[in-house]
């Protein structure tokens, strides 16, 4: 398996989602050796991490991530610079360096995780003749909103797709943006949908937001969202609805966790709407302090413009929070019990969100049958379909 | 041996709640009307059901009481579907008055505005099927003597309720559980009281006709008036009675048309009269001519709705819990009011219906779309029932009431 990170050093779900599946396609059976572009250490045993290179993961950091998409020249640049090493780079590095791997591994599938591994997944092919998957979690179309985004990225995804003997999608909407933007053919698609496992959290007596807890307890109301901030998320969308939902109940408050280059612009209309008193710009945050974010919360709101599939809405159930979805994301697959929005429907988010937070009873109904779906897809689920894909793949029943 | 059909009918649609937003709370006082072409607007499905249903039903139930003798029935018919026949379909009432011209139909009482208050405020619901009973003799010149609460809703207190306000007879649903060994094809004395007397659905014959009749997959499909006739007559040891109940809408809405629903009724009559000893009764000649052969006791609530044949789809989630009480704990404020316009509109939002979209249920199954709602989602319709709730506290607090 050819992925780009992992956590604790991930930069969005991906690494997460990576993580996850396969921790479940182990215990289904399945032996992974996972491919990174750098060296770090993982105390994980269900699987063998392999360093395709051995620089660091702060070296590997300064390159940008998978969401970079920007930084990702359309040409190529010239050679002199020394390390550390450009996005170009280490994608062309990374393909350089799976050669050998490829060379003396044992496997009988290449499966390869969204466009900075396509290099050297198709690399790889060619070398093993191994069937090869592409498993997409985010496309450029997805990550500039609509908009025509990077050139040089979208050929690589092109690229990519076509070599491509099989493709997995995270959800049918990516599936159709594939379909629809990519002339992928259908056939070649499966939706295999990411998922949360429902986890016992042990409660702690107090949460990190103490601030919020106060104002809380005086009778205040907390809407949450957590991701990057950048155009795909529609974050812009979310802080109109707070205007509206401010004016009408002062005793909202917003808290929006994550960082990304659209933050300043956020910060600004934040302001220019006067609205800041009640919105809470917080940076990136994990561990207890990202539970105590959806914890905190009355209402999730994943507000986005595109999104494969979403699973910070898990993840907010599964602390216990409502949710309310974009209609373009991939996880409306997968719940019915939440309110779901046209994105650019403010007047109707706002609507929504003062109704969660003003209604308990609807809250608590919502939650609970919600968090029911959720049960309903579990990761186990999704792997045991996607071995189900390997195996017709290699004609093993 | 006699044994007679007694057929009846219930007609009601509720006044929808349009998709009425938190900001036109104490702006716009109106609730229930929409523009034209939202899906909740109520004009445009009493017309389609009018059309589809009201209108050639009461065509095709007139022709059969004129040709036969024979044929009775009888029918109820709610308070916010008069209203809202009266301002967009006069035709069709006049078709309803029509039946009841003929002597032969029957018309039930019950809560004008289809609620559930008998079982959360006992004044409310005596006002209410007041109002009904007002207006029913308005309209038809005719006082009911039998009683059917929303949703064939009962208990034993109902049925005491109904003997000392005077009917003569009252409906529920024919439920094993509650029947035991019996047969709901018999007249029944209430527990606890003196004269009225209970008459109880046949339901499997009943949802035959009112949920199987269009059903390909049913073994039975098609079902015609003969074989119908001839299951309701084997039905059960020495019946008396044989109770078909059902929404009026099964002809022509829930049972479109081209599924031969009309034709079905039409044959009705005559199939079953053919057998020597068949007759038509309506509830109220029922319950004079049988006498009751037992007493049966229904201390839980017992309705005709879904395979729990309780509440639970009014009142089975927390939503619904707290849209109800909510609703009825504003009652002595709108009373204090003594503004019509207010307590009409407190009154509209009684309404079953309101409280039946809010159900769950189903939605957990994933089968969002079994049942009948004019929102997308049963939280939209907590929204906009809890949005015109609020609206309403506006109102009364601008008349200078404590809420």
């Amino acid at each position: 398996m050819l992925g780009w990170e992992l956590p604790p050093h991930h930069s969005g779900g991906l690494g997460v989602a990576c993580y996850e599946m396969c921790k479940h396609l182990a215990d289904s059976g399945v032996d992974i050796d996972f491919v990174l572009p750098y060296t770090t250490e993982h105390r994980t045993s269900f699987m063998n991490i392999i360093p395709a290179d051995n620089q660091t993961i702060d070296d590997f950091k300064w390159s940008g991530g998978v969401y970079d998409l920007k930084s990702f020249p359309s040409q190529d640049s010239d050679c002199t610079v020394d390390m550390p090493l450009d996005l170009t780079k280490q994608h062309d590095l990374y393909a350089h360096n799976i050669v050998k791997i490829a060379k003396c591994g044992e496997f009988d599938i290449i499966h390869a995780h969204d466009w900075l591994t396509f290099k050297a997944a198709i690399v790889a092919k060619r070398i093993s003749g191994k069937p090869l998957i592409v498993h997409i979690h985010s496309t450029q179309f997805d990550q500039s909103a609509g908009k025509k985004g990077n050139p040089a990225v979208g050929e690589i995804e092109i690229v990519g797709l076509k070599m491509a003997d099989r493709i997995f999608a995270v959800s049918q909407y990516t599936k159709d943006v594939l379909v629809r933007e990519y002339a992928v053919p259908k056939q070649k698609i499966k939706v295999v949908h990411n998922s949360v496992n429902m986890q016992i959290d042990i409660p702690r007596n107090k949460n990190l937001y103490e601030y919020l807890s106060i104002m809380k307890s005086n009778g205040y109301k907390v809407v949450v969202s957590v991701g990057r901030m950048t155009i795909q998320k529609g974050l812009t969308h979310l802080i109109k609805a707070a205007y509206r939902v401010i004016s009408i109940d002062s005793k909202v408050l917003f808290l929006l966790a994550g960082g990304g280059e659209q933050k300043e612009e956020l910060i600004r209309l934040t302001a220019s709407l006067g609205i800041s008193r009640n919105v809470i710009f917080e940076d990136w945050v994990k561990g207890d302090a990202l539970k105590d974010t959806f914890k905190i919360g009355d209402v999730f709101v994943l507000p986005s413009v595109s999104e494969p599939f979403g699973l910070t809405a898990l993840e907010s159930l599964n602390y216990g929070t409502p949710v309310i979805i974009s209609k373009q994301s991939g996880v409306s697959e997968v719940l019915d019990n939440c309110f779901k929005v046209d994105y650019w429907d403010i007047d109707l988010l706002s609507e929504m969100i003062l109704g969660v937070v003003n209604h308990s009873s609807l809250a608590k109904e919502m939650l609970k049958n919600s968090r029911r779906e959720c049960e309903n897809q579990s990761w186990y689920k999704t792997a045991r379909n996607m071995k189900n894909n390997y195996e017709e793949m290699l004609g093993v029943t | 041996m006699s044994k007679s059909m007694v057929l009846y009918l219930h007609a009601h649609q509720p006044k929808r709640i349009k998709p009425y937003s938190i900001f036109q709370v104490g702006k716009d006082h109106q609730y229930f009307e929409d523009e034209p072409g939202v899906d909740a607007n109520n004009e445009l499905i009493i017309n389609k059901v009018s059309d589809k249903s009201y209108l050639p039903t009461n065509y095709l139930l007139k022709k059969l009481l004129l040709e036969h003798s024979e044929f009775k029935l009888s029918l109820s018919i709610t308070g916010t579907l008069i209203e809202q026949l009266e301002q967009w379909r006069p035709d069709v009432l006049e078709s309803f008055k029509e039946l009841v011209s003929t002597g032969k139909v029957e018309i039930l009482s019950e809560t004008y505005y289809h609620s559930l208050a008998f079982f959360y405020s006992r004044a409310e619901f005596v006002k209410q099927v007041n109002l009904h009973t007002k207006k029913i003799y308005e309209l038809f010149g005719v006082i009911p003597t039998s009683f059917r609460n929303t949703e064939l809703s009962y208990n034993n207190d109902l049925a005491y309720w109904a003997d000392q306000a005077g009917y003569k007879a009252i409906i529920t649903e024919g439920w094993e559980p509650v029947l035991g060994w019996k047969s709901p094809n018999f007249v029944y004395r209430p527990s606890y009281t003196k004269n009225i007397k209970l008459l109880m659905k046949n339901y499997k014959l009943s949802d035959d006709i009112a949920f199987r009749f269009s059903n390909q997959n049913w073994e039975e499909w098609p079902l015609d008036a003969k074989k119908f006739s001839h299951w309701a007559s084997e039905s059960g040891q020495d019946s008396e009675v044989i109770n078909i109940f059902m929404d009026y809408e099964t002809f022509g809405e829930h049972q479109w048309k081209s599924t031969g629903i009309f034709k079905f009724l039409e044959h009705l009559p005559k199939e079953w009269l053919k057998t020597h000893g068949h007759d038509f009764k309506t509830i109220a000649g029922a319950v004079e001519s049988y006498p009751s052969r037992d007493s049966i006791d229904i201390p839980q609530i017992l309705t005709w709705a879904d395979t729990e044949r309780d509440l639970t789809a009014w009142t089975g989630n927390e939503m619904q819990v707290d849209a109800l009480n909510t609703l009825y704990s504003l009652e002595s404020s709108v009373m204090q009011s003594e503004d019509k316009k207010i307590i009409e509109d407190w009154r509209h939002l009684q309404t079953g219906d309101n409280f039946y979209y809010m159900c769950t249920k189903w939605f957990n199954d994933g089968d969002v779309h079994a049942y009948f709602s004019p929102y997308d989602s049963p939280y939209k319709a907590f929204i906009y029932f809890m949005n015109a709730y609020r609206d309403l506290t506006v109102r009364l607090i601008q008349e200078g009431i404590k809420i």
